[in-house]
């Protein structure tokens, strides 16, 4: 296997989150009853005309914005003529020679490893097809073209990738972007975001090999799965002497296996040609300056603040930015707690609230507690008003809503840490005086008998104690 | 009022019979219907007619004139060539592909024709999806040139001009994509008017070029052409290549003198293709002109001898393209047995489209498949913005440009149609005005051999409809070449 290296590149299909279609005037939301949502345009009556939605520009252009691409002051939409049952005009508006985003990239980091940078080739506007539905017709085909004319944004990548990891840090990064921006829902399942990756391996510093590509990838694992099956499929091609031919080939999850579904001899010539029923698109600088301003921090500039403003890992600010609720989530909460208290609450979010979050299934958003009432739980643990397993217990509190805010449940619960040495020297002695056996332990070296000390005056105290205060006067007490 | 009265009135003679009730619309439309239906069965003019409907749109017409409403146009029944959908009438195009078709919906330009109060006759017939200049390559059968039925009525829109040539209609709507309004117009002593592209919307009207298609009137005088564009034309958010510009009344300048208008003569207009007959009644024409003051210049419009070879390989690669949704799933004929979706697409096609629509769409292919684009369509496209350029360059010395519409005049059935290249030649005079989108119109200028109508085209500058109608209608006014009715429609 070594001696291979693998190429990839991927081919992305974010649908757009317009209201309406990208030429017609119809709704985009999804799960209609079949054919409810598609007008004469989309059904391509004889003498309907497209108009472009002027929305679909506006998130062509937001992309562009955010991955530093050059925008097409005028890019041209062309037909790509084919015949098929759910391509109502028998041609999808596409654009061709020209697209709308020129170059750019997206900065990726595959688990464990080096952060690395993909460059886009382009990316471009156009019309989804409707749906064949070959079930439940006996025999016959349903066409369903309620998808027909949902806007696209399809956005292709360099050959920069080497290993599937790389394709799926890749996609991951492309789709919190795409939702970071609010151009695409990134729902997988509902076919909102699509990857086709195309595939090949060769001989370190070789010449390119011929590639195979793989259609219609609607998850992060069926992408990771299909790109390994193919690259062991291909090698072992090459290995036993064959030769690799250009291919279109589809992923069977069931079987795990990418089978080829046509081959380049009966490729099909679009005969691409500028559409004459559209005219230039044209996009002013004043219009990208509009849409700049309307553009939220982007995730890298953001990371880039949270390390250099709140000292924060490189593995922190990108996991709080890993979507944009989360990433609000944590400002909002450091903007009550302060600045000073970014870490603690970065390890808060990160932690208890990941946890709690995931185990109940939720969205940050739908979080029972507000960032607001953690910020006030971690001031609490820094002024050492409670201590940091206290605070687990405010937190249960908190989410389940037994409290207002911190103070609140601290006062209620009666756990404010104590740390008046008068009030904690009585106990202190009482439990040296009941553990003799642990203090001559401890005497003769045993560490651990100190611990077990410890332990007996939080318990004492209910975990009012300060851990640290504690240590300090036991060890005083011991040593003297 | 007497019924040749009423066919000769014009639309201003219409409407004032109507404004001053001298006659109502459902008398007009009955007299049309009746006319129809004594004419049709010759002429085959019109492939749909549904005179109950004709007769309630009219009824509808002279209650809204009861109620108070007004308007030059209001109660004048009119004729739609079958290519622009109507709604709830069969809109066929010419093709047995849509023979069973029923629009849900009207086009832009029906849809202002009826807002101006003109009830509809029905659906003229036409070349197949608008390809011929004969009008020979219709489902429906040839339409016949009432001035001799013997003899084609010209293409694509045969069917509006033979049906308002024989006063079966007052006026009807025509496409115009390569000369599908002016050659028949001239063909059967009619004016008709292609406005500049983007001033009628496309919406509505079944795509043949995208680039080169236009709407336009077709009728016995320029004047009644005027009226007509003005209901006509307007904006549409619906059609992105329809022009945004503010409302014109193209009679406006009508009766204008043409003292100092400068006409331009193209040499390559009048070169040795044009017939003597033709040649003639031009000349003369032009020397009307002169005697109401106006001047001519002649003009160099190097690259038009370019024009049919370009046109036919634009036309045919949008043609290719834009018929594409016509393949039996949603609407439309399909082939009654098929073995699979290829062979359901193959036999569809193959029976619903006629022999002219096949070799267009195998030529636009063609001219667009991988290693040809370049050579052709390309090249095409180059040709066609050099032909612009001439027109520009020519402008400058001259306010219209006039010559020949078509260089013969209407010609006996069968005498192109074994031969393409000869058809296509019909057009070669007025292909280069829609490679330009510029305006061109066509208006009677005499007789020619066996008796047959001359028509004159003028071609103007981009939006100079108003202009062109002025210098038609003061032609009109000396001359009554467009008053001539056939003998079989007297």
């Amino acid at each position: 296997m070594s001696q291979w290296e693998v190429v990839i590149g991927l081919e992305t299909h974010a649908q757009l989150q317009t209201r309406s279609k990208i030429f017609s005037g119809a709704a985009t939301a999804f799960g209609a009853e079949p054919n409810a949502q598609a007008c004469a345009v989309d059904i391509a009556l004889p003498g309907v005309l497209p108009v472009l939605n002027r929305e679909a520009v506006v998130c062509a252009i937001k992309f562009g914005l955010a991955v530093g691409a050059r925008i097409a002051p005028r890019s041209i939409f062309a037909r790509k003529n084919y015949f098929y049952p759910d391509l109502p005009k028998g041609y999808q508006i596409s654009q061709f020679e020209i697209p709308v985003v020129a170059g750019g990239g997206l900065a990726i980091q595959p688990e464990g490893g080096d952060v690395k940078f993909v460059r886009l080739t382009r990316a471009h506007l156009e019309e989804d097809a409707g749906k064949s539905l070959h079930e439940d017709f006996h025999g016959r085909t349903g066409i369903d073209l309620n998808r027909a004319g949902t806007p696209l944004l399809e956005i292709v990548t360099e050959p920069d990738m080497r290993s599937s990891a790389e394709a799926v840090a890749y996609a991951r990064a492309l789709h919190a972007l795409v939702r970071w921006i609010g151009i695409c829902d990134g729902n997988m399942q509902e076919g909102s975001f699509r990857c086709d990756a195309n595939v090949s391996v060769r001989r370190p510093g070789g010449p390119l090999g011929t590639r195979r590509e793989i259609k219609n990838l609607n998850s992060f694992r069926f992408l990771q799965a299909a790109i390994d099956y193919e690259i062991g499929w291909q090698i072992n091609e090459l290995e036993e002497g064959r030769a690799i031919h250009q291919a279109t080939v589809l992923f069977d999850p069931d079987t795990g296996e990418t089978r080829a579904m046509r081959s380049k001899e009966d490729a099909q010539d679009y005969r691409y040609f500028p559409d004459p029923d559209l005219l230039p698109l044209e996009i002013t600088p004043a219009w990208v300056d509009e849409v700049k301003a309307a553009l939220p921090e982007l995730p890298a500039a953001m990371r880039e603040r949270f390390a250099k403003d709140w000292g924060l890992s490189a593995y922190d600010a990108a996991t709080l930015t890993a979507t944009r609720e989360t990433a609000a989530w944590f400002e909002a909460c450091v903007a009550t707690a302060g600045p000073g208290l970014a870490k603690p609450c970065a390890n808060w979010v990160m932690g208890e609230l990941a946890a709690r979050l995931n185990r109940e299934g939720l969205e940050i958003g739908a979080s029972p507690l507000s960032p607001a009432q953690l910020a006030g739980l971690v001031a609490r643990i820094a002024d050492n008003t409670i201590s940091h397993k206290i605070g687990r217990d405010v937190f249960e509190a908190l989410w389940a809503g037994e409290g207002a805010d911190a103070d609140a449940v601290i006062a209620a619960k009666g756990l404010k840490q104590v740390t008046d040495v008068s009030a904690i020297e009585p106990i202190i002695d009482e439990v040296l005086a009941n553990n003799r056996k642990s203090v001559e332990e401890f005497r003769a070296g045993k560490e651990k008998a100190f611990n077990a000390l410890v332990g007996q005056v939080m318990k004492a105290t209910r975990g009012k104690a300060s851990p640290a205060q504690v240590n300090e006067l036991l060890k005083r007490k011991l040593g003297g | 009022m007497a019924q040749e009265e009423l066919l000769n009135a014009g639309l201003r003679g219409l409407s004032d019979a109507l404004a001053e009730k001298r006659v109502s619309s459902v008398e007009l439309t009955r007299l049309c219907l009746d006319r129809i239906a004594r004419l049709n069965p010759t002429l085959n003019a019109f492939v749909t007619t549904d005179p109950e409907k004709s007769l309630a749109m009219a009824r509808d017409a002279d209650a809204r004139r009861a109620a108070g409403e007004s308007g030059p146009l209001l109660g004048i029944p009119m004729a739609h060539k079958d290519i622009f959908c109507t709604d709830g009438w069969r809109t066929t195009c010419g093709s047995r592909m849509l023979a069973n078709f029923v629009s849900p919906y009207d086009a832009h330009v029906v849809t202002r024709l009826k807002a101006a109060g003109m009830p509809m006759l029905g659906k003229l017939n036409m070349d197949e999806f608008a390809m011929g200049s004969s009008n020979e390559t219709s489902h429906f059968g040839p339409v016949r040139n009432p001035w001799d039925p013997g003899r084609v009525p010209g293409g694509s829109s045969g069917g509006s001009a033979a049906a308002v040539a024989a006063r079966l209609a007052p006026a009807a709507t025509g496409t115009d994509t390569g000369g599908s309004i002016r050659q028949p117009a001239a063909l059967c002593g009619l004016s008709g008017l292609k406005p500049t592209y983007g001033v009628c919307s496309r919406y509505g009207m079944i795509a043949f070029a995208s680039s080169l298609d236009q709407a336009g009137p077709m009728a016995p005088s320029a004047e009644d052409c005027a009226w007509l564009l003005t209901a006509m034309a307007g904006f549409d958010s619906r059609d992105s290549t329809s022009l945004e510009r503010p409302a014109e009344d193209y009679a406006r300048d009508l009766e204008k003198p043409l003292a100092g208008l400068r006409i331009g003569l193209p040499r390559e207009f009048f070169g040795p293709g044009m017939d003597a007959d033709v040649r003639a009644a031009v000349e003369a024409a032009l020397d009307e002109f002169r005697r109401q003051g106006a001047t001519t210049v002649e003009v160099g419009l190097p690259n038009s001898g370019l024009s049919v070879p370009a046109y036919y390989v634009i036309a045919p690669a949008e043609a290719s393209s834009n018929l594409s949704r016509f393949d039996g799933v949603r609407y439309g004929h399909r082939a009654a047995e098929y073995a699979d979706l290829m062979d359901m697409y193959c036999k569809s096609r193959a029976e619903g489209f006629g022999a002219e629509v096949k070799r267009r769409i195998l030529i636009g292919t063609y001219v667009l498949s991988h290693g040809y684009y370049d050579a052709y369509y390309l090249q095409a496209q180059k040709i066609r913005r050099l032909i612009a350029a001439d027109f520009t360059e020519a402008f400058r010395a001259c306010d219209v440009i006039m010559g020949p519409t078509s260089p013969s005049v209407a010609f006996p059935f069968g005498a192109k149609s074994a031969d393409p290249v000869q058809m296509y030649l019909s057009d070669i005079y007025t292909i280069a005005v829609n490679l330009a989108g510029l305006p061109g119109m066509s208006i009677p200028c005499g007789f020619g051999a066996g008796g047959m109508p001359v028509g004159l085209q003028l071609v103007g500058d981009y939006f100079s409809e108003a202009k062109m109608l002025n210098v038609a209608h003061r032609y009109q006014q000396a001359t009554d070449w467009h008053r001539r009715v056939p003998a079989l429609a007297a």
